[in-house]
């Protein structure tokens, strides 16, 4: 009886060393991956100078006197996640409103499984259709040479960050107290202006978290932007060139680098995360104010 | 109509037009991206393509390594993935009785969440490929998958465990179960389809996934058994579509894998939010 009794509360103590340590594998996953990148990074910052690499206005990883300056990246991965928003947020936040409040209950249980496919479909997905349909429709449209470049990007990293705006801010509004529409309709303000002056302003937070989520995808997006941004390390001077982001900076150089240029190219990676933990950071702030409200 | 009813009037009239346009819009656009893929699929679709590897000597492109390589990677990191998931999920549910490692931890699955998949690659290549001296090889990709995957599997297990009554637990305590012991025979039968729902969905994530797997499992084209292929370099159906496309100009190829790969997160989308439906009305019983 005794004998059995140990038994049993050893094997409880076991699952709960297991369960422990399978949660603490999680901080040790994220811990791998900062000082992995930390130690890979850090080295070519040091080499190249920070305000070199940070503020270098060219890139030529392969000349002979090679130069490391990586803004060209950071400026057009910056214009690349604005414009995205500021096509995407629109279009995202007005199909919200509709599905959160205008949309009968039978058009709203159809479209949002819609709305989740298209978070469904795979990155190299979109960037393939971008590469076949809208590279050559901008080339014809605003007759250029080529039409792989940063408007491209800018137009697949919009459709892409769509589905997160949606869902984000649909939570968002309908987090919205009933009691604020009533009054505000009560005061005799119509059922739109209730909803754009009341409601979405009550929703203020919640919508700013799904431009921070929006933004966090868009500035981390690879594939499908390699395929539509003409990848070449340009400065982003004009809404056509073609560019490099950070993301494709990476992913473009890796397979055939050695040496500093490889070193460099961590860095990038480096900074790119920097990036997204800030990113990440504001998001979070976001959506504790938005709970606590 | 005095001024201010005609510009109240005119403020309803374009917020409205305004929500409605941009709904139709959206909707517009899924239709389009998917019909104009099949469209453009479907003359190209033969059993031989599907069904072949590529030969070089013939000069033909065949698929099957890559749907396997899909196949067995994606078999690969959900069998990883699960046991770290759920348990994580199960601790900081069931367990945990310490909250600063409870916040902490639930602080990293947020940080996971939210790294881009480009940095997941470059991470399992210098740790998997490298370190450990796994090489390029599916191995690598499936273990960078499972990180990748962590956040997904744990939300909605957690998420499932929430929605078992506490009334369940407490009966068993009482009946003088020990906490392992409900966990196992009372908890977890009962959050099942959750825990397989949040399967689904990171299976429909690791389909997807392209960038993470380039520098991790790489590009080659061989059909092997599962653990040959585990050890040597694959290119799954993502990385086939974007080498085929961007770098051969093989576009009827690349419409057949894109085609495929869009029908398959049709299926995945549907299957899950079956799932979850069932899952609500069962809440709601």
């Amino acid at each position: 009886m005794l004998n059995s009794r140990k038994k049993i509360i050893d094997t409880e103590k076991i699952a709960y060393w297991i369960f422990l340590i399978l949660g603490i594998m999680n901080v040790g996953f994220v811990l791998m991956i900062c000082v992995y990148l930390v130690l890979a990074g850090t080295p070519a910052i040091a080499k190249i100078g920070p305000i070199d690499f940070l503020f270098g206005r060219e890139w030529a990883s392969t000349a002979e006197h090679p130069k490391f300056g990586i803004l060209p990246f950071i400026l057009t991965s910056v214009y690349g996640t604005v414009g995205a928003i500021v096509i995407g947020l629109p279009l995202g936040f007005f199909s919200a409103v509709y599905l959160a409040k205008m949309a009968p209950k039978k058009v709203r249980l159809t479209v949002e499984p819609i709305v989740d496919l298209l978070a469904g479909i795979p990155s190299v997905v979109y960037g393939f259709i971008g590469m076949l349909v809208l590279v050559p429709a901008i080339q014809e449209i605003f007759s250029l040479p080529d039409g792989s470049g940063l408007f491209a990007a800018i137009i697949v990293l919009a459709i892409m960050i769509l589905p997160s705006i949606i869902k984000v801010s649909v939570t968002a509004i309908e987090a919205v107290p009933e009691e604020y529409e009533l009054g505000s309709l009560a005061l005799g303000a119509n059922k739109i202006e209730t909803i754009f002056r009341v409601v979405v302003p009550a929703a203020r937070s919640g919508i700013s978290a799904a431009v921070v989520l929006g933004v966090g995808r868009a500035i981390g997006e690879a594939m499908a932007v390699m395929m539509v941004a003409g990848n070449a390390a340009n400065m982003p001077y004009s809404i056509f060139e073609s560019v490099r982001f950070l993301t494709t900076a990476v992913a473009s150089e890796m397979s055939y680098s050695s040496g500093l240029q490889r070193e460099a190219l961590f860095s990038i990676a480096l900074t790119l995360f920097i990036f997204i933990m800030i990113i990440n950071m504001i998001l979070n702030m976001f959506l504790k104010k938005g709970i606590k409200r | 109509m005095s001024v201010s009813s005609v510009k109240r009037k005119i403020y309803k009239d374009t917020m409205l037009s305004l929500s409605y346009a941009c709904m139709a819009i959206t909707i517009a656009l899924v239709f389009f991206l998917i019909i104009y893929v099949f469209v453009r699929a479907v003359p190209y679709f033969s059993w031989e393509l599907l069904s072949t590897s590529p030969s070089y000597l013939d000069e033909t492109i065949g698929l099957l390594p890559d749907i396997m390589n899909t196949v067995y990677i994606i078999f690969a990191a959900l069998l990883l993935v699960l046991p770290m998931g759920v348990g994580t999920a199960i601790y900081l549910n069931e367990y945990s009785n310490r909250p600063r490692i409870e916040k902490i931890i639930e602080y990293c699955i947020e940080t996971l969440a939210g790294i881009p998949s480009i940095i997941y690659g470059l991470v399992g290549m210098l740790v998997f490929c490298q370190f450990l001296g796994f090489k390029t090889s599916l191995l690598a990709g499936a273990l960078t998958l499972m990180i990748m995957n962590l956040p997904t599997i744990i939300r909605t297990t957690q998420e499932s465990l929430k929605t078992v009554p506490q009334s369940y637990r407490e009966g068993a305590f009482g009946l003088g179960a020990a906490k392992w012991r409900v966990i196992r025979t009372v908890v977890l039968p009962c959050c099942i389809d959750g825990i397989v729902t949040g399967c689904i969905l990171s299976v429909g994530r690791m389909m997807g996934e392209s960038a993470a797997l380039l520098f991790t499992a790489g590009f080659a084209h061989n059909l092997n058994g599962f653990f040959d292929a585990m050890e040597s370099a694959g290119a799954t159906l993502t990385v086939a579509l974007y080498v085929y496309a961007k770098e051969q100009g093989e576009f009827e190829v690349a419409f057949v894998i894109a085609a495929i790969l869009m029908f398959m997160s049709l299926a995945i989308n549907i299957t899950a939010s079956v799932l979850a439906r069932r899952i609500r009305n069962k809440k709601g019983v």
